[in-house]
């Protein structure tokens, strides 16, 4: 019942052309609960899956010193109504490599689902990936995802992720990532995610700043209405001379939502430097004013604000 | 016949008063200048007549073109053509320059708009109207938005407020526009050489209008602080 067609066309309704899994240039992986259904290798990408039992084994490898112009593309989720997705993902991108990485995390037709990715990112000296992750987790409020990530960020090497979540219902998310940045090196996480109804989230990122002069910034936007509840933890350690870190969390709550914010800063050498700003409560007065001062009536002007902060 | 009319306009903020039994009128096609010390209730009068929540008159009327507009609420307002340009206008995530400047339902072209307060609509196709702007810059963009909105009633927060010296009289050719587009305007500053290009002005302190005339005469009054009420006590 279920295969690639299916799942490229509820890609292409929800997120991008679909056409770019037909493109033998583009490495992907494509899979639907357990179901494996395409995988594209390039030069230079080495993608290897299988399925064991109940969940997916995926590998993914970007050679040393390899640019990929083309996003490589990983495409999951579940089109059944229920079932469950466990994926147990190693990717390793090498010595001066660079490389895009989009997920795409579909359950259009979900009563009941559940799934779980338990990630670990290797990032070689002097690498880059720019990783982004977008949810479509559909109306029904039943989905319960859980990502998990373990990433090390090499010397010198740079990674950028963004997870978002914004249409529609989130459910019950769990996120859960962990970053150990070596010198000199860079991770800038960001999630966006928009709760309604009785959905659920809860978003803990923990920065392990450890190299000498390495930088991290943890950046999360959420927004809440109906009876959501939000709750973000952000812990940075600096351990390390001259690392700098930053967590910015914005948090818009309506209606009779609920909403925490927990920045956690542990320094451990003098001359490391952690920041935190976190902003939580209701859309800024001022801001609906301005809008409305320019004929927006104040639903137009709370949709504006909030849409801005999760763009 | 007035566009606006502000009559016996009283206003606190706890048990002190800042706009006392006030009057004050702008025409039809009018640039009023609104001058006064710091802290004398010049933007509070603003986000009165504005309708800001929490600036609800403690008396008085606030009427504009015949109609008692005290209980609207801001967004009415705005639709009878009132506008406002903030003394600090808000930042906004993810919102784009050209998104905001283009909210008006006129048929003004933002691009048009931005060039005329002096910004090179090319530079702030992809901009956003964050943190990342200069306060010059959000400040000519907000000044660009009033533009675009064609307003009967514009009220101008020291519009000229972190403006480099030499644009004072690029902003005060955009002020002189908006009037020739037909909309009066409420020009609050401090500063009296952009209050001299108003057809009229008036001078605040201790919560009243102490003197209403031309601009020449009322900004003299002003830069030599002769005030008859405070005796040069406020208006040091
Ligand atoms: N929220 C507030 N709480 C207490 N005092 C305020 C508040 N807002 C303004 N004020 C006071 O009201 C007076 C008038 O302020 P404002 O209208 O901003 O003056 P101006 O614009 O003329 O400089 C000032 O003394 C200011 O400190
Ligand atoms: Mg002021």
């Amino acid at each position: 019942m279920s295969n690639l067609n299916d799942m490229m066309r509820v890609l292409g309704d929800y997120y991008t052309d679909a056409a770019i899994l037909a493109n033998r240039q583009t490495a992907h992986l494509v899979a639907d609960g357990t179901n494996l259904l395409s995988l594209n290798e390039i030069p230079g990408v080495s993608i290897a899956a299988e399925t064991r039992g109940e969940e997916i084994h995926a590998e993914l490898i970007v050679r040393e010193g390899v640019h990929i112009i083309n996003p490589v593309h990983m495409c999951v989720g579940i089109l059944a109504p229920d079932g469950a997705q466990i994926i147990r993902l190693r990717t390793r991108i090498e010595r001066h490599a660079s490389a895009r990485l989009i997920a795409h995390c579909l359950f259009p037709n979900v009563v009941a689902a559940r799934h779980v990715m338990n990630a670990e990112l290797e990032m070689e000296e002097g690498a880059q990936l720019v990783y982004s992750e977008g949810h479509y987790h559909g109306m029904s409020g039943n989905t319960e995802v859980m990502p998990k990530a373990r990433l090390r960020i090499g010397p010198g090497a740079r990674y950028f992720s963004d997870f978002s979540l914004t249409s529609d219902r989130v459910g019950k998310l769990t996120l859960d990532y962990a970053v150990t940045v070596d010198e000199e090196a860079v991770a800038e996480l960001t999630a966006r995610v928009f709760g309604h109804a009785t959905d659920q989230i809860r978003i803990r990122d923990e920065m392990y700043l450890n190299g000498k002069h390495a930088r991290g910034l943890i950046k999360t936007r959420v927004a809440v209405d109906g009876r959501a509840s939000s709750e973000v933890i952000g812990i940075t350690h600096g351990n390390a001379e001259g690392a700098r870190g930053h967590m910015d969390c914005m948090e818009i709550v309506r209606e009779q939502a609920i909403a925490t914010a927990e920045p956690i800063v542990k320094v451990t050498h003098p001359l490391a430097k952690i920041t935190h700003e976190a902003a939580v409560g209701t859309v800024d007065q001022k801001q609906l004013e301005t809008l409305m001062a320019h004929g927006l009536s104040p639903e137009q002007a709370v949709d504006m604000v909030i849409t801005g902060m999760l763009r | 016949m007035a566009l606006l009319e502000v009559r016996s306009l009283s206003f606190g903020i706890g048990n002190r008063t800042i706009l006392d039994d006030l009057d004050f009128q702008i025409d039809r096609q009018e640039i009023h200048a609104l001058l006064g010390s710091n802290g004398t209730g010049k933007s509070t009068l603003a986000q009165l007549i504005m309708g800001c929540s929490g600036y609800q008159p403690g008396a008085g009327k606030i009427i504009f073109d015949n109609q008692l507009i005290n209980e609207l609420p801001i967004y009415e307002r705005a639709r009878l053509g009132i506008t406002m340009a903030w003394q600090e206008p808000a930042r906004f995530e993810g919102v784009g320059v050209w998104d905001y400047v283009s909210l008006s339902k006129s048929d003004a072209e933002p691009a048009a708009c931005l060039d005329r307060v002096g910004l090179d609509p090319a530079l702030y196709v992809g901009r956003l109207l964050d943190k990342t702007l200069s306060g010059g810059e959000r400040k000519r963009i907000e000044l660009a938005s009033v533009l675009a909105l064609r307003p009967r009633l514009a009220i101008l927060d020291e519009p000229a407020s972190g403006i480099d010296m030499l644009s004072t009289g690029e902003i005060a050719g955009v002020i002189l526009s908006l009037k020739r587009e037909g909309s009066s305007v409420l020009l609050i500053t401090h500063r009296e050489e952009i209050a001299r290009i108003a057809d009229r002005a008036s001078y605040l302190c201790k919560g009243k209008i102490i003197d209403t005339g031309p601009p020449d005469e009322i900004a003299e009054q002003y830069k030599s602080r002769a005030c008859k009420v405070c005796d040069g006590v406020i208006c040091r």
